[in-house]
């Protein structure tokens, strides 16, 4: 179990287990946010849930709050191990012929996630927690739908919204996937498996997608 | 055809290398990709230069000794051949042909074009064999059964020739390609169950010592490989790791 640690391959599960952990994330955040588009209450209601939730406040986020930090500092720990590898580069590299795009620069749809979480909580998580936890704010369970439509106000935030989708689905595209061989799943299920991530890559950042536009110019 | 080639000199591991321009003229599409550097060499050594060093032994896609990053790509542009079986009918006239060493941190250039694979050695010695006492006592191998679909996927695992194209080609100079192989062709038979965890815990522990890069599942290994190992191998060794890892 020692040798675990450090070794390459539960580097590499530890990665795709993170990974799978905010897929599940992810779908839970869409099914929250589908509903904005179609009842201002059930949002509400499922929001005021959420956000006062003592087992989602101060179980379930933190272990999220853990596994978006591990997935991010493993794939830099890992991105900064894969460069030393190889310490003298190709003067030429045809990366293209045997490989996609996607899955070679999955640190820089990464990275852009990245920044992405940084505004998405500038924009919802920061304000959140100092209105609970700072100012002690009374709680009006119909606020989550009004703050929402806010948020979406802007053309350029609602825009940044969108390409910061389109790098969720580039990053998925590959990862979502490929997490199925990192713990070994390699069988005659693989090929519906892989459908299904390939589908849900682009489905649910679409649906993030059409969401954040509906929201824009609803208000 | 007359070819430009782009080929990187280095007079020894501690010096310091570069890309040298050379002209070769008078090659046939029939000849091979190391007939056209040996008709080089013969150009070099008339004009009195150091021949360009590279590896090679069989020259008929059995030993894994070529090697070689032409244009990018390990053994070049042709799917599942060798650089020995890579005819330069590929290439065309006036064609500019970027030739250097297998880049890995793991594999140190020796001189030129040639490098050290004996990490792949180490990681064999590590594990990839089976202690049975084969002198004077050999057993019938179909005294024990088994099943066909595991006798092939054992048998295309064994295939892999340890040349190093998978390390070559992946963005991450990883080893998961040729180790996972290694620990297949035995996984998969009841002949390599005596050993099997052993095996793949000390296997892997040598490929992370030795400096390979970890794996992220691009598939280029697979695609690159002259004998076509499959990426399965890759998702075996992980179940046989973890399996491994967690019983012991």
């Amino acid at each position: 179990m020692g040798g675990l640690i450090k070794s390459s391959i539960a580097r590499k599960v530890a990665m795709a287990l993170s990974g799978l952990f905010l897929v599940f994330f992810l779908l839970q955040h869409f099914t929250i946010n589908f509903t904005s588009i179609f009842s201002a209450d059930v949002f509400n209601e499922l929001s005021h849930f959420m956000g006062t939730n003592p087992l989602v406040q101060f179980a379930l986020q933190p272990v999220l709050i853990f596994g978006v930090v591990f997935h991010f500092v493993m794939g830099f720990v890992l991105e900064l191990k894969n460069r030393n590898a190889r310490a003298v580069k190709y003067a030429k590299y045809s990366g293209g012929a045997n490989a996609s795009w996607v899955s070679r620069n999955m640190i820089y749809s990464g990275l852009v996630i990245l920044a992405f979480l940084g505004l998405h909580f500038y924009d919802f998580w920061i304000p959140e927690m100092v209105h609970k936890y700072v100012e002690f704010a009374p709680e009006d369970p119909t606020r989550y739908y009004p703050e929402l439509l806010h948020r979406f106000e802007s053309p350029v935030r609602t825009g940044l919204y969108v390409v910061s989708f389109v790098f969720l689905a580039l990053h998925l595209w590959h990862g979502f996937a490929s997490s199925f061989q990192s713990v070994g799943f390699n069988n005659k299920y693989s090929v519906a498996a892989t459908k299904f991530a390939k589908a849900f890559s682009i489905i649910i950042p679409l649906g993030f997608i059409v969401i954040a536009i509906i929201l824009h110019l609803t208000h | 055809m007359n070819l430009t080639l782009k080929i990187w000199r280095q007079k020894d591991a501690a010096s310091q290398g570069s890309i040298v321009d050379y002209q070769v003229k008078g090659i046939e599409g029939d000849m091979s990709f190391l007939e056209m550097l040996d008709v080089l060499n013969e150009q070099l050594i008339t004009k009195g230069d150091d021949p360009v060093v590279f590896d090679h032994d069989c020259r008929e896609g059995i030993c894994g000794a070529c090697s070689l990053q032409i244009n990018g790509e390990p053994h070049g542009p042709d799917r599942l051949v060798t650089t020995c079986q890579l005819h330069m009918r590929k290439f065309n006239d006036g064609d500019t042909i970027y030739i250097e060493p297998f880049r890995a941190k793991a594999f140190p250039v020796v001189k030129d074009l040639m490098v050290d694979r004996s990490s792949f050695d180490r990681i064999q010695q590590a594990g990839g064999y089976v202690s049975v006492n084969t002198s004077g006592n050999t057993i019938d191998a179909n005294a024990i059964p088994v099943n066909k679909d595991d006798a092939d996927e054992s048998f295309e695992a064994a295939t892999c020739i340890g040349c190093g194209a998978c390390v070559a080609a992946c963005k991450n100079a990883s080893a998961m390609l040729f180790t996972s192989a290694k620990v297949s062709q035995f996984a998969l038979l009841p002949q390599g169950q005596v050993e099997a965890t052993d095996r793949v815990l000390a296997m892997v522990n040598q490929m992370d010592e030795e400096g390979f890069g970890n794996c992220t599942n691009t598939g280029a290994c697979e695609i690159e490989c002259p004998k076509g190992i499959s990426l399965e191998n890759i998702a075996r060794m992980n179940r046989e790791y973890l399996k491994a890892s967690l019983k012991g």
